[in-house]
């Protein structure tokens, strides 16, 4: 009986099953391996290869400037693609996942944390060598992990509080420049602050209280909206936060000590990649702790019912002031960062648009979520870069994106689902 | 000492007065009943033994402790648990997580805990899946720890509440309509349940319900409540044949 379905199965439908089975039986070392070995091959070949394939040099985001720009080169714009990335990371992926499954389980079997930290080192890895060929490439990565954090802190309140609060771009606004105050006022000759009062040498070492102020600030800044959110909900609460990040805005605007309109320079350069790379996991490791805790999942139930929240002997009011706070806090931690990659901030930074950002990757990832807060920071910004050649299109294309995802997962890409790295670095069978 | 005292309660909606001089007593491990038509304040007393509402004056006490002006966490954190005439269960969050929310008065690891995964978070994490589960199993719905709770039929959702309410470790439980909208198959294994959390659990139960068959078996004393005013009380029996009872339920007689 089994050979003749088997038999009457259609070819095409059983290498499309093939494809599936072989992927899923991937771990996720394979694909960090993969993506290292095909860095690899990109700066041992990736100059003299574009060159053969008639590109002026190796195309910086995967070919797709260099695709909308000049459509003549698309051929060999994707030829690079396949050659350089698609093909190693497939051929690693298809043969060496007997082996490497079977490394992933002595690696998990020895040590779960050991395991995690491996394949972090090797993310890291693959990230930093891909991104050292151009500077664009550290800027792009940088400004993708950064959104990462603050989606994940913005899908705290949209998504697992279910409020829908706008003052995100206000709250990374007071961590951008209480961090810049604290570490231009200290470490930098700067006109607006004077002389360094400490040297710039161990400066690096203060960043991450730089980081951590600018988180505080904007936590004691989301009083202003945790508070009214006791009496209120829905649109109102969400006025009010939007009227939140506009005071922040103009308060900054008439702030002349910190530069007012025009803004403030002069940031040391701290924020490199591996100091952004490890707040980005930090980050993430704290939310996911929180909200996969009874604390956290408290959220939820305020969200989905508060009285039986309440007659559950869940602290409502607390509860709600902790996830702005706590979601502020990493807002201001991405400010901070923020300003600090940018090395200058102006308040027009912290309007409307960004906030339309940060919600376009809330909800296009995927609500109550960290995959979707990963996957929608990643996929936006990187698709925000992608796409910038087309000018005013991207911001037809991008929106269509979004109106397309809400039609077909009204709640995102990736929505409800939890995050367990234990699980992520399992070997696939 | 009573464990559950109310004392000349009276609550107004406005000018509405929707309870007037209730009062009432639960001894440990009684089963006490209220009933009365629609309309006529039953669920009220519950929201304000529990604290949703304020009562305009009287006064209620658990163990001897006041609630007056407790927030409806803490008194649900002294122990009186509830369910819901209306089923209020969280859409997104499954079974599991539902029993072990219950549970959050009593997390002692904090935010830090809660932040960082210290081993005392695991610890009391999986002591309190542990007890969810022994709980879940008890009520028969184990086999649904890991569902989305719209997912299971109604019956199975009533269970779970009320496996939830007992999570909290309540001295009194509160139970709004158990049965309502259940068929007679379900209103049997309803009742059988009810009568196993009276005999497993040390606890006092103030009942509200419709059904006179459900009341009559299950309660030691019943109070039948007309428009905010305790008209009768006393034993099924009494409750019964009482004429005020009857008359509010079937109306008057007209005699010729």
């Amino acid at each position: 009986m089994e050979s003749t379905s088997e038999k009457l199965s259609s070819p095409s439908m059983l290498s499309r099953i093939n494809i599936r089975a072989w992927v899923s039986k991937v771990p996720l070392l394979g694909w960090l391996i993969g993506a290292l070995i095909a860095v690899g091959l990109e700066m041992a070949i990736g100059t003299p290869l574009a060159r053969a394939l008639g590109l002026s040099k190796a195309p910086t985001l995967f070919g797709f400037l260099i695709m909308l720009k000049k459509p003549l080169l698309i051929p060999g714009a994707a030829l690079y693609l396949l050659l350089i990335y698609l093909l190693p990371i497939g051929l690693i992926a298809r043969f060496a996942a007997a082996a490497l499954n079977r490394l992933a389980a002595i690696l998990a079997d020895f040590s779960t944390v050991f395991s995690i930290l491996i394949h972090l080192a090797l993310l890291y890895l693959a990230l930093h060598l891909w991104s050292g060929l151009s500077d664009y490439r550290v800027l792009v990565v940088k400004l993708t992990l950064i959104a990462v954090i603050v989606t994940l802190s913005l899908n705290v309140i949209n998504g697992y509080m279910g409020e829908f609060s706008c003052s995100h771009p206000g709250f990374m606004a007071l961590g951008a420049y209480a961090a810049s105050v604290f570490t231009v006022s200290l470490f930098v000759n700067d006109k607006l602050f004077g002389v360094a009062v400490l040297p710039a040498a161990i400066g690096p070492f203060f960043f991450p209280i730089a980081l951590f102020l600018g988180g505080v600030a904007a936590a004691i800044g989301a009083m202003v909206v945790a508070i009214p959110s006791f009496r209120t909900r829905g649109d109102y609460l969400a006025i009010i936060s939007l009227a939140f990040m506009f005071i922040v805005k103009s308060l900054i605007e008439n702030l002349e000590v910190v530069g007012g309109p025009r803004g403030l320079g002069s940031q040391p350069d701290w924020a490199n990649l591996p100091t952004v790379f490890v707040t980005t996991v930090i980050c993430i490791w704290v939310i996911n702790n929180f909200v996969r805790s009874t604390l956290g999942k408290a959220l939820n139930a305020v969200r989905d019912n508060e009285m039986a929240a309440d007659a559950m002997t869940v602290n409502t009011r607390r509860t709600k002031f902790l996830a702005f706070l706590f979601a502020a806090f990493w807002a201001g931690v991405a400010g901070g960062l923020f300003a600090h990659v940018l090395r200058y901030v102006n308040p027009s930074t912290f309007g409307i648009q960004k906030l339309a950002e940060v919600l376009a990757m809330v909800y296009f990832g995927g609500l109550n979520s960290v995959y979707g807060a990963i996957v929608g920071a990643t996929s936006i910004s990187l698709l925000g870069e992608a796409l910038r050649p087309l000018e005013i299109f991207k911001w037809i294309i991008i929106p269509l994106l979004l109106i397309l995802v809400m039609i077909f997962r009204p709640t995102g890409l990736i929505a409800f689902k939890e995050f367990d790295a234990r699980q992520l670095i399992q070997p696939k069978k | 000492m009573s464990m559950l005292r109310v004392e000349n309660m009276t609550h107004f909606f406005g000018g509405l007065r929707a309870v007037h001089n209730y009062d009432l007593k639960i001894e440990p491990g009684e089963v006490h009943g209220l009933i009365g038509p629609n309309g006529a304040g039953k669920t009220t007393i519950f929201n304000l033994i529990t604290g949703i509402y304020n009562p305009t004056e009287g006064e209620v006490f658990l163990e001897d402790n006041k609630l007056n002006g407790l927030a409806p966490h803490e008194i649900a954190a002294m122990g009186i648990g509830r369910t819901f005439q209306n089923m209020l269960l969280w859409r997104h969050m499954t079974v599991l997580e539902h029993v072990k929310m219950a549970r959050y008065s009593k997390i002692g690891y904090g935010l830090i805990g809660a932040f960082f995964g210290t081993p005392r978070r695991n610890r009391e994490e999986a002591e309190s899946e542990e007890k969810a589960l022994k709980l879940l199993k008890m009520f028969g719905v184990a086999q649904f720890a890991d569902q989305w709770v719209p997912n299971l039929p109604y019956g199975a959702q009533r269970r779970v509440e009320m496996a939830r309410a007992l999570a909290m470790e309540p001295k009194v439980l509160f139970l709004d309509e158990p049965t309502a909208g259940m068929n007679p198959e379900e209103l049997v294994q309803m009742m059988e349940i009810i009568r196993q959390i009276k005999e497993k659990f040390d606890l006092a139960i103030f009942l509200i319900e419709h059904r006179m068959k459900v009341v009559m078996e299950l309660c030691e004393r019943i109070q039948t409540l007309v428009f905010g005013e305790v008209i009768a009380e006393g034993t099924p029996d009494e409750i019964q044949n009482n004429p005020k009872v009857i008359d509010a339920y079937l109306g008057k007689e007209i005699v010729e």
